[in-house]
C-alpha cells in the first residue's frame, strides 16, 4: 500500500539521510507520495493563503477606521470581505490542521510508513490547488461580492465571477472528502502493533471524528454549489423566487454542510491541544475517554443544528425551538473538553515552552468563543445579535482564537520533527504576546459594537461605533506584526536553527521515537506501542532542556 | 462628533427589550463566572504548578464524580438559558391580534412602507407609540433584514414570501433601522427610521399633517451626512459638490427629499458615479442610454426617471432603480428638479 521503494536506510539520524534530502529537486516534491512532504506542501500553501486572506482582512479593518469611506468604495469593500472569508474558510482553516499537520503527523503517530492511499493523498493536494486556482481566477472576472456564504438570490444575480469561486469551493471539497477517507482507512488499518483503540492518541481520535464529517457533509455542499451554478448558467429555478425557486432553501443546504464544517475546523484544533496539555504538564491527560467520545458527540450533534443559522430567516417557530434546544447540547461535550484540559494541569509540573503558551492562549480565547456561542444559541438573544458584529467576534474567537492558535501551537510542537531544527524561543514568546494582545484588541471591541447594534458586512457605519472600530483596526496591526514575526523566526530556524533532538519535549506518542527529521520511511524499524501514550509520571531528568 | 455609544446595549424602546436585557445580563454574569473558573483556574495552576517549583506530579487519569459534575451542572444551566430564551422569543413572535398593520417592502436599497389609508412612505415608518404594530414584509429583489436595535427585533425580508415582526414601543421618537442581510453595494446605506408618534402627533399624522422635529432615540442621533459617508468633510463636499451654491427654498427642499427617500444611497451630489449617475450636472446634460438613444435632460426626463426609471437607463449603469411612483408627490418631484438644476 505504501509507495516506498527505497532500500532500508541504516544511517538515518540527525545528520544523515532523511525525508527532506531523500530525493532532490522541485520535481521530486511535486510528484512525491510521501505523506510528510505532502503535509509540508500543504503547510506552505496554507501559510501563503493565510497571508493573502490576512491582507484582505487588513484592508477591511483599514476601511473601517472611519465611519464613512476611508480607502475604498463600497463595491471594493464587499469584495474584500468576500475574499477574506472565502480564502480563510476554504483555503486556510479547513485544510490547516487536518491536511497540513494531520498529513505529516497522523501516520507517524500510528507508527505507519505512510497513509493508506499515498497516491490519493497527492491527488487530494492537486485537487485542492485546482480548486484554489479556479476560485482565485474570479479576481480577473470582476471579483465576487456575495460574502463567503453565497446567499441566494443575491449570488444568482451578481457578477459572473461568483461561478468561479463557487466552482473552486466545489472542487476543493473533493480534496476534503478524499483526505477524510484516506485518514479513516489509515487509522483503521495501519496502526502499529500494540496500538489498540484505547491507546490511540487524542489527535488521531479528533482527526477520525473530523474525517467522518468531511466524508459525510462535504457532498451536500458539492451538490448545493452545483445547483447554484446550474441556476446561474441554465436558469433553472431552484433558489431564486423570480424563477420559481425558494430563496431560503439555499441557506438550509448551505448550513447543512457549513455548520458541520465548523467542527471540521475546530475538532482537529482540540486534538492538538489534547496532545500538548499532558506533555507540558507531565501528567496523564485527564478524562481520555471523555475527550475522545466528546469529539464524536460533537460530530454527531454537528449534523442536526444547522437551523440555528436561520433563526430570523422565516423558518417556523417549532424549527427554531428545536434547533436552539439541540444546539445547547454542543456546549456540553465542548465544556467537558475544556474542563479536562484545565484539570490536566492540576498538580502537574508545567513547562512554558512555546507550544504550551499557544495552548494556554487557545484556552483563554476558545473559552470566550464558546461562551458567546451559547448567547447565539439562545433564541431571543440571537434575534438581536445575529448578523451583527457580535457574531463576527464570536466566530473569530472560535476560528482564529481556537483553530489558528491550536494550529500555531501544533506548528511549534512538531516543527522540530518536521524541520529537524529548533527555533528561537525568545522571539516566539514576544510574538505570542503580540498575537494574544492583538487578537483581543481586534475582536473584543466587536462584541460590544455588535451588542450595540452594528450590523456585519457594513462598508460604512454610524459614527457612534467609531471608537470600537478604531480599537479593532489597531489590533489588526498587532496581529499582522505578530504572525509576520512568527513566519520570520521559523524561516530563520529552518535556515540556521540548532539541530533538534529526536524528542525535544519528552513526548510519549510514537512520532517522537523517530529521528528529527524522520527518514523517508518514517521509522528505522517498525515501532511497537507498549503503553498508553499519556503515561506521564513526574519530571524526566532531561526535562525542559532539549 | 460623538464617537462612542453611551451604553453597551441600545436603549430599551419596548418592554420586550427590557426582558431581553435581563436575560442578556444574566448570561453575561454566568459567562464571566465560567470564564474566571476556566481561565482563572488555568492561570492559577500554571503559576502554582510551574515546573521550577513542582517536580513531582500527581498520577491521575480521571475522576467520575468530577466529570459527572461538569457534565450535569452546565447541562442544567443550559436548559435554564434555553427555556428563558424561548419564553422571551415567544413574546417577540406572538403579535397581538389588534396590532396596527403596516406593509413593508425592501428593495435595493431602500425601505418602503404602505399604510391602510393608501399612503406610502420611504425610509420613514410612522407608527403610534404604546400600541402594538405588526409589519408584514416582503422583498422585491434579494433578501434583506429589518433590524431595530432599540426594540431587539430582527426579521429577514425574503422575496417570494411574507414574513412578519411586531413591536410595541413605549418610547416616542425616532428609532434607527438597519438592513442586516447583505444585499449588495449600498447595503450599509439601507437605513430607515421607525418614527413613533405620541397621541397628538399620531392624530395629526392620521389627518395627513406632516410631522416635524421628532427627536432621535439613541443610535442615529449623531449627524452623519451623505458627504461624510463618502469620506469627505462638509467643506470639501461643498467645494466639490454644491460648490459655493447656497441652496435655499425649493432646491434645499429637494435636497431634503433626496435624503429622506434614500436617493443618496445611489446618487452622489458631487459628480461621483455610484450605483446611479450623479445628481451634479444631471439636469441639462445630454443623457445617453443603453438603448443607444439620447435626450437632453429636462424636467420631463427627470420626472420619468423617478416614476418609471426603467424607461431610459443611462449608459454604463444597470437597470436597478425601483420606481418611486406613488411614493413621491408632485411637489416633491418639483423640489428635486429644482435641486438638480441648482447642482448644475
Amino acid at each position: 500500500m505504501t509507495s516506498t521503494t527505497t532500500t532500508v536506510s541504516h544511517s538515518s539520524g540527525e545528520h544523515g539521510h532523511h525525508y527532506l534530502n531523500h530525493s532532490k529537486g522541485l520535481w521530486s516534491w511535486l510528484t512525491t507520495l510521501d505523506h510528510k512532504r505532502i503535509g509540508v506542501m500543504y503547510l506552505y500553501t496554507v501559510i501563503l493563503f493565510f497571508l493573502l486572506g490576512g491582507l484582505f482582512a487588513l484592508g477591511i479593518r483599514l476601511e473601517l477606521f472611519t465611519p464613512g469611506r476611508t480607502i475604498m468604495d463600497a463595491d471594493t469593500y464587499n469584495k474584500f470581505f468576500t475574499y477574506h472569508g472565502a480564502i480563510m474558510v476554504f483555503l486556510v482553516i479547513i485544510p490547516s490542521i487536518p491536511a497540513a499537520l494531520g498529513n505529516f503527523v497522523l501516520p507517524m503517530m500510528l507508527g505507519a510508513k505512510d497513509v493508506a492511499f499515498p497516491r490519493l493523498n497527492l491527488l487530494s493536494y492537486y485537487i485542492f490547488m485546482l480548486g484554489a486556482v479556479v476560485a482565485l481566477t474570479s479576481l480577473f472576472f470582476n471579483g465576487v461580492d456575495t460574502g463567503w456564504t453565497f446567499y441566494t438570490p443575491y449570488s444568482i444575480r451578481t457578477s459572473t465571477g461568483t461561478i468561479f469561486v463557487v466552482l473552486g469551493a466545489f472542487i476543493a471539497g473533493f480534496s476534503s472528502i478524499l483526505t477524510g477517507l484516506n485518514f479513516i482507512v489509515t487509522i483503521h488499518k495501519l496502526r502499529a502493533p500494540g496500538l489498540t483503540w484505547g491507546r490511540l492518541p487524542l489527535f488521531c481520535w479528533a482527526l477520525y471524528a473530523t474525517s467522518i464529517i468531511q466524508v459525510l457533509a462535504t457532498p451536500v455542499l458539492a451538490i448545493t454549489l452545483l445547483l447554484l451554478i446550474a441556476e446561474r448558467v441554465l436558469k433553472v429555478g431552484i433558489f431564486d423566487p423570480a424563477l420559481g425557486g425558494d430563496a431560503v432553501l439555499f441557506q438550509h443546504f448551505f448550513w447543512f454542510y457549513s455548520h458541520p464544517a465548523v467542527y471540521i475546523m475546530i475538532l482537529p484544533g482540540m486534538g492538538v491541544i489534547s496532545e500538548i496539555m499532558p506533555v507540558f504538564s507531565r501528567k496523564p491527560i485527564f478524562g481520555y475517554r471523555a475527550i475522545a467520545y466528546s469529539s464524536f458527540g460533537i460530530a454527531l450533534i454537528a449534523f442536526i443544528v444547522w437551523g440555528h443559522h436561520l433563526f430570523v430567516s422565516g423558518q417556523s417557530e417549532m424549527a427554531n425551538f428545536l434547533f436552539s434546544l439541540i444546539t445547547m447540547f454542543v456546549a456540553v461535550p465542548t465544556g467537558i473538553k475544556v474542563f479536562s484540559w484545565v484539570a490536566t494541569m492540576y498538580r502537574g509540573s508545567i513547562r512554558f515552552n512555546v507550544p504550551m503558551l499557544y495552548a494556554l492562549g487557545f484556552l483563554e480565547l476558545f473559552t470566550i468563543g464558546g461562551l458567546t456561542g451559547v448567547f447565539l444559541a439562545t433564541l431571543a438573544i440571537d434575534i438581536h445579535m445575529t448578523d451583527t458584529y457580535f457574531v463576527i467576534a464570536h466566530f473569530h474567537y472560535v476560528m482564529v482564537g481556537g483553530t489558528l492558535m491550536a494550529f500555531t501551537a501544533g506548528i511549534h510542537y512538531w516543527f522540530p520533527k518536521m524541520s529537524g531544527k529548533m527555533y528561537d524561543e525568545k522571539a516566539a514568546l514576544y510574538s505570542f504576546i503580540m498575537i494574544l494582545v492583538g487578537f483581543n484588541l481586534t475582536f473584543f471591541p466587536q462584541f460590544i459594537a455588535g451588542a450595540q447594534g452594528m450590523p456585519r458586512r457594513y462598508w460604512s457605519y454610524l459614527p457612534e461605533f467609531t471608537l470600537m472600530n478604531q480599537l479593532s483596526t489597531v489590533g489588526s496591526w498587532f496581529l499582522f506584526a505578530g504572525f509576520s514575526w512568527v513566519a520570520i523566526y521559523l524561516w530563520k530556524a529552518m535556515k540556521s536553527g540548532a539541530p533538534a533532538p529526536a524528542n525535544p519535549w519528552d513526548s510519549l506518542t510514537l512520532e517522537w521515537q523517530s529521528p528529527s527529521p524522520p527518514p523517508h520511511e518514517n521509522f528505522l524499524e517498525t515501532p511497537v506501542c507498549k503503553e498508553w501514550p499519556y503515561e506521564y509520571r513526574s519530571q524526566p531528568a532531561s526535562a525542559g532542556k532539549a | 462628533m460623538k464617537l462612542a455609544y453611551a451604553g453597551t446595549l441600545p436603549l430599551q424602546g419596548t418592554e420586550i427589550a427590557a426582558q431581553w436585557d435581563s436575560l442578556y445580563w444574566f448570561m453575561v454574569i454566568l459567562s464571566v463566572f465560567f470564564f474566571v473558573l476556566v481561565v482563572g483556574g488555568m492561570i492559577y495552576f500554571a503559576v502554582r504548578y510551574r515546573n521550577s517549583v513542582a517536580k513531582k506530579t500527581l498520577y491521575i487519569k480521571d475522576n467520575h464524580l468530577i466529570e459527572a459534575t461538569w457534565t450535569i451542572i452546565p447541562t442544567i444551566l443550559l436548559m435554564v438559558i434555553f427555556g428563558w430564551g424561548y419564553v422571551v422569543y415567544n413574546r417577540m413572535t406572538q403579535a397581538p391580534s389588534d396590532a396596527y398593520e403596516v406593509r413593508v417592502i425592501g428593495k435595493q436599497w431602500l425601505w418602503q412602507f404602505q399604510y391602510d389609508d393608501g399612503r406610502t412612505t420611504v425610509n420613514e415608518l410612522y407608527v403610534p407609540a404604546n400600541r402594538p404594530v405588526k409589519l408584514i414584509m416582503t422583498s422585491e429583489d434579494v433578501i434583506h433584514s429589518f433590524f431595530v436595535p432599540n426594540f431587539r427585533i430582527k426579521q429577514d425580508v425574503v422575496p417570494g414570501m411574507y414574513s412578519s415582526v411586531w413591536f410595541n414601543t413605549t418610547m416616542p421618537g425616532k428609532h434607527q433601522v438597519f438592513c442586516t442581510e447583505y444585499c449588495g453595494t449600498s447595503h450599509s446605506l439601507m437605513e430607515a427610521q421607525v418614527i413613533a408618534l405620541d397621541e397628538k402627533q399620531w392624530s395629526d399624522w392620521v389627518r395627513g399633517k406632516s410631522i416635524d422635529n421628532v427627536p432621535v432615540n439613541g443610535l442615529g442621533n449623531v449627524p452623519f451626512t451623505a458627504a461624510e459617508r463618502e469620506g469627505k468633510t462638509e467643506q470639501s463636499a461643498q467645494a466639490g459638490g454644491e460648490g459655493s451654491i447656497q441652496l435655499a427654498g425649493l432646491a434645499l427642499e429637494g435636497k431634503k427629499v433626496t435624503e429622506a427617500k434614500g436617493c443618496v444611497a445611489c446618487h452622489s451630489a458631487d459628480g461621483t458615479a455610484k450605483v446611479g449617475p450623479s445628481f451634479k450636472g444631471a439636469f441639462g446634460r445630454k443623457a445617453e442610454f443603453v438603448s443607444g438613444d439620447s435626450v437632453t435632460a429636462d424636467e420631463n426626463y427627470i420626472r420619468e426617471s423617478i416614476v418609471n426609471p426603467q424607461a431610459k437607463v443611462v449608459k454604463g449603469f444597470g437597470p436597478v432603480m425601483p420606481t418611486f411612483q406613488g411614493m413621491v408627490s408632485e411637489t416633491e418631484i418639483n423640489a428635486v428638479i429644482a435641486y438638480l438644476k441648482a447642482l448644475k
